[in-house]
């Protein structure tokens, strides 16, 4: 999974399965940390009231 | 009681009716969490597989729960990336089946295993040559992406809502739900590929056996088509149920006719790539193996041609034509038929590809295995169902799930009040 593990090589397997795993992981980790930080922020400011 | 929880305007049961129908479903899934427990404190024992046949009922159950979920992926393709803004009228719900499904597909691959403490091993130690190492990758991904899909449904609760942070979250999650749908579409179609491509792959066993492309068979594509073809008919089988429990309309004709119409549309194409499928593995592929079409489908008291009939002619073209023609489609009783169909076909297709593939006779000397499953075994398979019905009733009642529900019931509710 990660480089330090043991069984880790420089392969393509390794490339293209965790190059995909680490792909999605990392947008949905952004997506959800800029959501949540939008939304503190909005919440400061008080932005848009309490209706969409 | 809990009136304070309940979308403003919607009318639901009262509360000690509520509870009824949860503890009764409650009791099913305790036999079904009984059962789990057994086979995670006494061992896979507790299951009739043996070294001679290894899948339990519960790998078709995980395939099949995959499959109807795969309505959630397609339905938020269509709406976020397509733009086909008609199904928004459908999406939460459509979301809630994938939720679902997925989290029982989980949970069932958490039972396999056989010891669930180590189910991180898969991620850890990964066998990067192992197309089920693609599944348990894009399935728990996925899964990830529904969740985030689920929640700004359940922070538009009445009470979650009026929390200043919660509100935004949810407004902000919307704002950017279509990068969300795009990764669940992009792992779905691997993860579901990846299952069939499993079976494709089987060199040794010529009934699942196929060629294809490059490094995928052509089960690989098939398993992501039927899965985008069926889904949808999942999806509207559970919202018809769920409307006729509830004794109201949830979702107007125009979403459910479009919605429809894309899954004829997809069960058409699906089947004809199918059955071209079919023809060149009966008359290439098993004979080049050394085997004949009747080698697979006789000498058994279970598996005969009627599965190959029902899954690909009545449970696949029928459902097809049906969807697509528009009388049918916008005739209830019609619709509704296919849509079973549907259902039942995409299940077969799954049991035929994991269950009937390990009952075949590879060997000379090998005879039919004929699979009896473990009570313990039909407890697990079921658990999912007591699960999702609970989840359903909890998000139908506390959640603000169908759009159009005031608007389609607003006669019905006057006269009721009158």
């Amino acid at each position: 999974m990660f480089p330090f593990c043991f069984e880790w090589a420089w392969d393509i397997g390794h490339a293209i399965f965790f190059g995909g795993f680490w792909y999605a992981i990392s947008i949905l980790g952004a997506g959800m940390t800029y959501c949540v930080l939008k939304a503190a922020y909005d919440t400061v400011n008080d932005k848009g009231g309490s209706h969409h | 009681m809990d009136d304070a929880l309940i979308p403003e305007g919607a009318k639901r049961c009262g509360f000690p009716t509520f509870m009824i129908g949860i503890v009764i479903v409650g009791a099913v899934l305790l036999w079904g969490v009984y059962a789990m427990f057994l086979c995670w404190f006494k061992g896979l024992n507790q299951t009739n597989m043996n070294d001679y046949y290894g899948f339990a009922l519960w790998i078709w159950a995980d395939l099949a729960v995959i499959a109807v979920g795969g309505g959630a992926f397609f339905t938020g393709l269509l709406k976020y990336i397509f733009k086909v803004d008609e199904l928004k009228n459908i999406i939460n719900f459509a979301v809630i089946i994938g939720f679902i499904c997925y989290s029982s597909a989980l949970l069932i691959l958490a039972i396999d295993i056989g010891q669930p403490l180590r189910g991180w091993f898969i991620f850890w130690h990964a066998n990067v040559h192992s197309m089920l190492t693609e599944v348990a990758f894009c399935l728990s991904c996925y899964f990830a992406v529904l969740t985030i899909e689920f929640i700004p449904n359940i922070l538009e609760n009445r009470q979650a809502n009026k929390v200043p942070f919660f509100h935004h979250l949810a407004h902000n999650m919307h704002g950017v739900m279509a990068v969300f749908a795009a990764t669940g579409a992009f792992l779905s179609f691997f993860h579901q590929g990846s299952l069939g491509g499993v079976a494709g792959v089987m060199f040794g066993r010529p009934f699942a056996y196929r060629e294809g492309l490059l490094i995928w068979p052509w089960t690989f594509f098939l398993f992501t088509w039927s899965a985008a073809a069926f889904g949808p008919c999942f999806t509207l089988l559970v919202t018809k149920i769920t409307e006729i429990i509830t004794g109201k309309k949830l979702v107007g004709d125009k979403t459910v006719h479009l919605l429809a119409k894309i899954s004829g549309w997809m069960i058409t194409t699906y089947i004809i790539a199918k059955i071209i499928d079919t023809i060149y593995w009966a008359w290439v592929t098993v004979p080049s193996m050394g085997f004949k079409l009747s080698h697979f489908y006789s000498n058994n008291g279970f598996y005969g041609y009627w599965i190959l009939i029902t899954e690909v002619i009545l449970c696949g073209v029928v459902p097809g034509l049906l969807l697509i023609n528009k009388s049918t489609r916008e005739n209830p009783a019609t619709r509704t038929i296919a849509i079973i169909l549907g259902v039942i076909g995409v299940c077969l297709n799954r049991w035929v590809m994991v269950l009937q593939i390990m009952a075949v006779p590879v060997m000379s000397f090998d005879t039919w295995a004929l699979y009896i499953p473990s009570w313990q075994e039909v407890a697990t398979t079921i658990l999912p169902v007591a699960y999702g019905i609970i989840l359903i009733a909890v998000a139908y009642r506390y959640l603000p799930v169908f759009p159009q529900e005031l608007e389609l019931n607003k006669s019905a509710d006057a006269a009721a009040q009158n």
